[in-house]
């Protein structure tokens, strides 16, 4: 191993692929083969975390930062005077194997930037998990990027390699994409989601008569978007997300706060704040849509276009809509337990265990980890005590308001404060 | 009225499961179960020492089990916890269990199985965690090394994880806070006992034990995890969470933060 050579292009190649945020290692359950090496957690492992706070689990690299295309939002771009470099196959197979072997990561997350054309570069990325898988015995976690435009060929090889595919929409809106990234076409980005989802259908329904299929993607797909990067609202990027959802079977999308890396009149400037409130909010509500059963109509529509930024997506559709409550804790259906702010999924399924046994009041709440200082003005339970004032929206949100301390609130705060 | 009394056991879990079954089969008024290396004599209470029978404890592990899957692992991670008093929360955990039709340990509302449910959970997040924080060295006898300091007695429930995971190397992970490792010799795990000369965390000197080539991937792993982090978005307290300070010192990539 030629260790100066090889640390000099780690460097290069994992900072550029720093700006993809999906790092799952999750929903893949491939097991050892042959006591050979690895297996894939179904639940995914984070073995460690960036000093941003998000988690390290794959080994996330470029096969190279040489790119033929020109996007504005991208680190990459042909335009941008950057170190360029590219790995050879074997380096990202010998990385990967002796990294995993000590258990830093779960495995691999390769992408690439587009050299020549995108066949060439899929086949490249395909070369690499091909190798792992059957000269390594490798059995742990890989996400392969599918290249934009790459061929269907390509495309069915990859899932047959690789636990999870991705592409990167990157810009939720047509308009957006033909403003930032002239070079690419929207047809592009679908044409190898399309394939691989059809490819996803026709795996399970063959699997049920041939057990012996050979697994394709069995972690699915995913994809991103930046936020913040081209004026959409809010309810371009969840309704182009629930788009994503529903036509493509996506597993995950990923919202990633534009982080400005280029001076270009189209984009923030550098130096700009990113946005992270408003991203942690879109997944907040990305997870009302996937799990608490919110249509993303009840949440955004054109008379609101965009977010709260001071509380979250579930309380403010609360607040919109007092007539459903208070609930009652101890009679209330799932669905309607799950719409009261404070009360999480995993509170839902404790109280709907629990209220077997007896009627619930604010304690054994309390004991469960509900957080009563939002839930007390939208439920009722076994007790004498509850919010009879007749308030009003705002009143009720002034008052959660004062007595929460929301993570971001000091940082993005409109008031200005006095000492610094 | 029938007089309490204190059982002692040997700190193992058939041991304490043995208990169990006594305190059930011979209807003792059980005043507390207690570790022999620990124990602490009540005034009012007679003690009774408790031999470890496994065919006892198979049929106390058998007898919760058949009550429910999640109530045998949530006594098993609880007991692990190590907790002080433990024994005893399991054992009026076991009663409700047992006397209860089904479900009982479903009841979130009532204290002692949210207790347990909650022990259980901080031992399971610690295991999740091990999963995640263990990194291995390779030695030169071609052995991958690591050493833990784990909150709980996690070790009896990550060998599985690290037997399936790395069928073809040897390993060893070793618990320094309660001496004793797990070692798998490519057929099996087995328990290990070493006489440690020193505890391998990460210090800026190269210990000639480990393979040179060790400390280039301990580099490039290092330069990968630097890497990894976006400037504008740091944000300390959040990372901190995530990997709490008292783990550092076995990570390579916080060596240079301890």
């Amino acid at each position: 191993m030629n260790f100066q050579r090889i640390r000099e292009k780690l460097n290069i190649l994992a900072d550029a692929a720093k700006y993809d945020v999906s790092c799952a290692s999750s929903g893949s359950d491939r097991a050892n083969k042959d006591n050979g090496l690895g297996n894939a957690s179904r639940m995914g492992i984070c073995h460690s975390y960036t000093e941003d706070g998000r988690c390290i689990s794959l080994l996330k690299v470029l096969l190279t930062n040489h790119c033929i295309y020109d996007c504005a939002y991208c680190v990459t771009r042909k335009s941008n005077d950057v170190k360029r470099a590219a790995f050879k196959i074997q380096e990202v197979v010998d990385l990967t194997i002796n990294f995993y072997r000590r258990n830093y990561i779960e495995g691999l997350f390769l992408s690439s930037g587009i050299f020549k054309n995108p066949d060439y570069t899929m086949e490249r990325l395909v070369a690499v998990a091909k190798k792992l898988r059957e000269e390594e015995n490798f059995n742990g976690y890989i996400h392969l990027k599918s290249i934009p435009g790459a061929s269907d060929e390509l495309m069915y090889e990859a899932g047959l390699y690789a636990d999870r595919l991705s592409v990167n929409i990157e810009v939720p809106t047509i308009s957006g994409l033909k403003l930032l990234a002239p070079d690419k076409k929207h047809e592009d980005f679908k044409k190898p989601m399309l394939k691989v989802k059809n490819e996803i259908i026709r795996y399970r329904s063959e699997r049920k008569v041939i057990k012996s299929t050979p697994k394709y993607a069995p972690a699915g797909q995913s994809t991103q978007m930046i936020v913040g990067a081209s004026g959409e609202t809010d309810m371009d990027i969840m309704y182009s997300a629930t788009y994503y959802y529903r036509a493509y079977q996506m597993r995950r999308v990923y919202y990633s706060g534009y982080v400005p890396v280029a001076d270009d009149a189209r984009l923030p400037a550098i130096g700009s704040q990113v946005p992270m409130l408003r991203e942690n909010r879109l997944y907040q509500t990305d997870w009302l849509l996937r799990f608490y059963g919110f249509a993303v109509k009840e949440i955004l529509n054109s008379d609101h276009p965009n977010l709260d930024m001071d509380v979250d997506p579930k309380l403010s559709w609360a607040l919109r809509n007092l007539h459903h409550f208070p609930v009652n804790v101890n009679t209330a259906e799932k669905a309607m337990l799950a719409r009261i702010p404070g009360i999480g999924m995993q509170s839902v399924e404790k109280i709907l265990k629990a209220r077997r046994f007896r009627k619930l009041n604010w304690d054994h709440l309390k004991k469960m980890g509900v957080a009563l200082n939002r839930a007390k003005y939208f439920m009722v339970c076994d007790s004498r005590y509850w919010e009879r004032r007749d308030l009003d929206a705002d009143k009720i949100k002034g008052m959660i308001l004062q007595t929460s301390s929301g993570k971001y609130r000091n940082k993005f705060s409109a008031q200005l404060s006095l000492f610094n | 009225m029938k007089s309490s009394s204190t059982l002692i056991y040997d700190g193992s879990f058939n041991g304490f499961l043995t208990a169990i079954f006594i305190a059930f089969d011979e209807k003792i008024n059980v005043a507390d179960i207690q570790k022999n290396n620990q124990c602490q004599n009540g005034l009012f209470s007679e003690t009774e020492t408790v031999f470890t029978n496994v065919e006892k404890a198979k049929r106390v592990w058998n007898g919760i089990r058949s009550k429910s899957h999640n109530a045998i692992s949530n006594v098993y991670f609880a007991f692990l916890s190590e907790t002080e008093g433990v024994e005893l929360i399991l054992y009026t955990y076991i009663q409700k269990l047992m006397s209860s039709k089904n479900g009982k340990h479903l009841d979130y509302s009532d204290n002692i199985v949210s207790h347990v449910t909650q022990l259980a959970r901080k031992v399971s997040k610690e295991k999740h965690r091990m999963e995640a924080f263990v990194r291995f060295q390779l030695t030169k006898d071609d052995v991958y090394f690591a050493n833990i300091e784990p909150d709980y007695d996690i070790l009896p429930l990550i060998s599985k994880h690290f037997r399936n995971r790395y069928a073809d190397q040897q390993w060893l992970i070793y618990d320094v806070k309660r001496k004793y490792g797990i070692y798998y010799n490519l057929d099996h795990v087995e328990l290990v006992s070493l006489n440690l000369q020193e505890i391998h965390f990460n210090k800026i000197r190269k210990s000639d034990v480990f393979e040179a080539e060790e400390y280039d991937y301990q580099t490039l792993w290092n330069d990968y995890f630097k890497s990894t982090h976006i400037k504008s978005r740091i944000n300390p307290k959040l990372h901190r969470q995530h990997m709490p300070k008292r783990y550092w010192k076995y990570l390579s990539e916080k060596k240079e933060a301890v």
